[in-house]
């Protein structure tokens, strides 16, 4: 009986069609199963395909290949017996918190009397007692966020999904709710039988999860598994705790492909997708590491705790720092390089300096703007040649996104400057 | 909450589709005054019994002005529901239907009325009720297409978590419909019927006393008192039917629709919002009674009660997805059927145009359309003048604000054709050139778009940089060049683009008007489709709609809808 399997992910593809016609792999070759009475967590970062993979076991949309089996047969559409809770909440704000619980049993025409008999358990038991004529308009988010938890359980599903349930809440509020809701999962009072939760945060993983499904993007797929033997209620402080976080993060910062795509650097051309990072976090981040407590070598969970930083902010920085040489991110640390200190200890014109030659000689995007813009006579050039070459590399949104990044970086590092009324790049500064 | 869409300009780019609305709308048009052209003859007879002016019967024709306005106005959220929401689903569809509509927008509907009045008669042969279906149908189509785009909007913009929601646990399309679309769309919703109406108050003045050729009808209203009192010459009476209007808008606006937007303020999805909420002292009064928890009970009640009417088995949008052959063959029968449409429509206009109408007398049209053209422009930019410095001098005190918003919207409302009559005794009592002094009027009843969207844009500048511009002692022109006026712009841009396309409509009733037997005329097109009126000339009426039409999708095309994108883009306060 505890082996049973309620849910499972066969081989399954999902792409986009672009406006262009070409294809956009969001997910490639996942393959996942939930047993009854376990929590499997989807952690990565945003982009790696693991909400899309959550819609597609909610049946909101369809794979391009492979299947969804829940409890033997394919999902069609929304399955009965698998409800979803959402990262804003989603709660109807033209209902009560009672009709709110209610919509979904008056979906399913379920007899007046039950309906009420059963929204009231259920609001009863996410500890909403009180709040059943209240708007959402007057509950705080956590509260909103119970009734979308009220919601989901009034119809007596087999398998919960949750959406980065916790990350719209601030921390303590969270923390409450992640709390309760495991109070209510060891207690065996919630009808469900197995639970998938989608989440950007490692700690809240190992915290929540029996099994953690480790995603990587481009294309998103699963990298690893991990399982956490530890019992409820579990420790944040707990040794064994801190050592799987630790370990989750070096899995993530090691993977293959951010290898590959390291020892890929000097070859690899303009077609790199750049995240969108401000100079100001790089700076600081250098900051922060080469002071004191750690003198240029830092563990990124503990970098990630200190500044109250999700790795949804955190890594994109640390790998632009690592893309322009001024760090090494490997095991789980962000170690500066002799550049990365000199810059971190020099002045503003100084630090400019050595980020315009960083930039130049690791960001290949910036410098082929550069040698563009001084080849030309006018020393002028339209965004539109730029983007037009990006787009044979990448979507329209990820060459808008890096054109962004990289005019951000330049004007910093004073190599060129961007006028965005007329989309012209240049050398001079505005008199 | 004052600024909404711009009414024509929600899309931001020009297809080809626009092209096929253009000539399926035209078409449409010619089709119908060439059957109206026929049906004129044996229609003369009519004659309505004469109203009295007394003003004691004022009372009387204000109810049947206002029931007017309540017909047409269930017409047009009817026409809202459907329509928009079949251009809304149906992707296929909407491509031209969204077009549709904004070409709608830009037909001139009291060129139109003169077409649809005798249309509409023979359809009842004999009696006054067609002119009534008449005068509902021209104040419909002053309604309905600016209302049909907002809810149109608010479909589209549904958030998606809300509709997974919806789906995840198993809401019908129909459920769906009135469980999360209307409730979303309602506060846009109503806030375009309050704007329609106020629009509307002019056209129901315009289409009660109509006179096409040897036709004319006066439907019992006010339009049709103040048209009596002006052949009559009597000012006083001109004067109480104002008064009457006023009282009547103002009971509109007190017992209706500040209610509804005040209540409706409790739907809306940004649950965040600061700032004022509505207030009204009449839904005070309905929520303080029992009356109002009542309503309320049954009001969410009849829609639930709706949304079970049909059987819970309507696709849902993930089945749609599942249904590839559906969408990825479009199959020739669509084509086919925009083609039939197309070359009906193209037939229908050169069979018109290959009777009488003569090139020359085209292009003199297009010269009059020009003087229009000349006449809005410079309006605007007087009008812009006078009331960008007054709004912004308002919109950033709070007490002044609080009296001067309401009036203007008021203002807006008030069917500035009422008020023609004391400006063209004016015109002819002292010999003004008709050219010059019969202008203002055009924009009489529009030019309030433009002073309470400054009003309510400066009200929109956050206090910071207000301190800000203060503490650096930014002053006078440059407060003004580089403070005030970018702050403002996204919102005067679209009170001037609702004062430019009002003032189009308005020149047909401006250009040409009369005191007693005595007529006044400016040159221009709006004079020109008066006169085709008058004279129930039916190819110069089409002529005259088309090429206002034309004119203004040319104007909103090539100027207003880059101008406001751009401006949009530019200087909207994050």
């Amino acid at each position: 009986m505890p082996d049973q399997t309620l849910l499972q992910v066969d081989k399954v593809r999902k792409a986009f069609t672009k406006a262009d016609g070409s294809e956009l792999l969001v997910l490639n070759d996942v393959n996942l199963r939930v047993r009854e009475g376990e929590i499997v967590g989807l952690l990565g970062r945003s982009g790696s395909g693991k909400s899309t993979l959550l819609r597609l076991i909610a049946g909101l949309s369809e794979p391009s290949e492979g299947d969804v089996t829940y409890l033997g047969n394919r999902v069609h559409g929304p399955a009965r017996g698998i409800a979803m809770v959402f990262q804003s909440f989603a709660v109807f704000p033209w209902l009560t918190v009672f009709e709110n619980v209610a919509l979904g049993l008056e979906a399913l025409r379920i007899p007046r009397a039950e309906i009420r008999r059963r929204s009231l358990a259920a609001i009863d038991m996410i500890g909403l007692d009180g709040f059943e004529s209240a708007y959402p308009r007057e509950l705080s988010g956590g509260m909103r966020q119970r009734v979308g938890f009220a919601r989901a359980l009034v119809v007596h599903p087999n398998i919960l999904l949750m959406d980065e349930p916790f990350s719209a809440l601030d921390v303590l509020t969270a923390e409450t709710l992640r709390t309760d809701f495991l109070d209510l999962w060891c207690e065996g009072r919630m009808p469900i039988k197995g639970v998938i939760l989608v989440t950007h945060n490692i700690e809240e993983a190992v915290l929540m999860c029996d099994r953690i499904l480790v995603f990587g993007s481009n294309p998103g797929r699963i990298l690893t598994e991990i399982g956490v033997p530890l019992p409820q209620p579990r420790n944040r402080l707990d040794p064994a705790f801190r050592a799987l976080v630790e370990r989750i993060y070096v899995e993530m910062t090691s993977r293959p492909d951010a290898k590959a795509r390291n020892e890929l650097f000097p070859g690899l051309g303009i077609g790199t997708e750049l995240p969108r990072v401000s100079s100001n976090l790089l700076s600081g981040l250098m900051e922060t590491v080469a002071a004191a407590p750690f003198h240029g070598n830092a563990d990124l969970p503990k970098i990630a705790s200190d500044l109250q930083m999700e790795i949804d902010e955190l890594f994109p920085v640390a790998e632009t720092l690592q893309m322009m040489r001024f760090a090494e991110v490997a095991g789980g640390d962000l170690r500066l390089s002799e550049t990365g200190l000199a810059f971190a200890n020099a002045r503003l014109d100084e630090r400019k300096r050595i980020f315009a030659t960083q930039l130049m000689n690791y960001v290949p995007l910036a410098g082929h703007i550069r040698r563009v813009l001084d080849e030309r006579p006018a020393h002028t050039a339209r965004k539109s040649r730029f983007f037009d070459e990006l787009g044979d590399y990448m979507t329209d949104e990820a060459a808008e996104q890096t054109l962004r990044a990289v005019t951000s970086l330049a004007r910093y590092a004073e190599v060129f400057a961007y006028d965005d009324q007329t989309a012209i790049f240049s050398l001079e500064n505005p008199s | 909450m004052i600024r909404g869409n711009p009414f024509a300009f929600v899309r931001e780019r020009v297809t080809r589709w626009d092209l096929i609305a253009i000539i399926i709308v035209i078409g449409l048009i010619a089709a119908l005054a060439e059957a109206s052209r026929d049906l004129l003859a044996p229609l003369s007879k009519i004659e309505s019994a004469p109203l009295p002016l007394d003003p004691a019967y004022l009372p009387f024709y204000a109810a049947r002005t206002s029931l007017r306005m309540f017909a047409a106005l269930g017409l047009s959220l009817l026409f809202t529901l459907t329509y928009a929401t079949a251009a809304a689903k149906n992707a296929r569809a909407g491509k031209l239907l969204i077009p549709i509509l904004d070409i709608l927008q830009s037909v001139p509907i009291l060129g139109f009325i003169s077409v649809t009045v005798v249309f509409f008669m023979s359809l009842v042969p004999g009696r006054v009720l067609g002119a009534e279906f008449a005068a509902i149908f021209a104040i419909f189509t002053s309604q309905a297409w600016n209302m049909a785009f907002g809810f149109y909007q608010s479909l589209r913009t549904v958030p998606t978590e809300l509709r997974e929601a919806s789906d995840a646990f198993h809401l019908s399309a129909w459920m769906r419909f009135w469980q999360l679309e209307v409730p979303f769309a309602l506060p846009s919703l109503i806030w375009n019927t309050m704007m329609s109406m106020s629009g509307g108050w002019f056209f129901v003045v315009a289409s009660e006393s109509i006179s096409v050729g040897h036709t004319s009808v006066a439907l019992p209203g006010i339009g049709s008192y103040i048209a009596l009192a002006i052949e009559q010459r009597n000012l006083r009476a001109v004067g109480w039917a104002i008064a009457t209007m006023l009282v009547v808008i103002l009971l509109f606006d007190q017992i209706l629709f500040r209610p509804l937007v005040a209540w409706v303020d409790r739907l809306r999805f940004e649950q965040d919002a600061t700032g004022h909420a509505p207030r009204s002292w009449a839904l005070t009064v309905v929520q303080r009674s029992h009356v109002g928890a009542l309503a309320t009970r049954g009001f969410y009640a009849f829609i639930l009660r709706i949304s079970w009417l049909r059987p819970a088995t309507a696709p849902t949008s993930a089945d749609r997805d599942r249904q590839p052959g559906a969408r990825s063959k479009p199959g020739w029968g669509w084509p086919v059927f925009i083609g039939l449409c197309v070359a009906l429509a193209l037939w229908s206009v050169v069979r018109m145009l290959g009777t009488d109408l003569r090139l020359d007398e085209v292009m003199s049209v297009l010269g009059l359309a020009f003087f229009t053209m000349l006449r809005v422009f410079v309006l605007i930019v007087l009008a812009s003048l006078v009331w960008v410095p007054i709004g912004v001098w308002v919109g950033m005190r709070p007490r002044a604000m609080e009296i001067v918003q309401p009036i203007a919207q008021f203002l807006a409302a008030f069917p500035a054709n009422l008020l023609f009559p004391v400006a063209v005794f004016g015109v002819v009592t002292w010999q003004l050139n008709p050219d010059i002094w019969l202008s203002p009027l055009m924009i009489l009843g529009t030019q309030w778009y433009i002073l309470f969207n400054v009003i309510a844009g400066a009200s929109a500048i956050p206090g910071e940089l207000r301190y800000a511009a203060q503490n650096f002692g930014v002053s006078r022109w440059l407060w003004w060049r580089k403070f005030a006026l970018p702050a403002v712009l996204p919102f005067y841009v679209t009170g001037a683009i609702t004062a430019s396309g009002g003032s189009w409509n308005a020149s047909i009733v401006a250009e040409l008007a009369s005191w007693g037997h005595t007529e006044v005329k400016a040159r221009g097109l709006g004079a020109y489709i008066a006169e085709a009126t008058a004279a129930g000339d039916f190819h110069r009426i089409v002529l005259g709609i088309v090429t206002m039409c034309l004119f203004v999708v040319l104007i909103n095309s090539f100027l207003w809808r880059p101008l406001y994108y751009t401006v949009e883009r530019r200087f909207r306060l994050a």
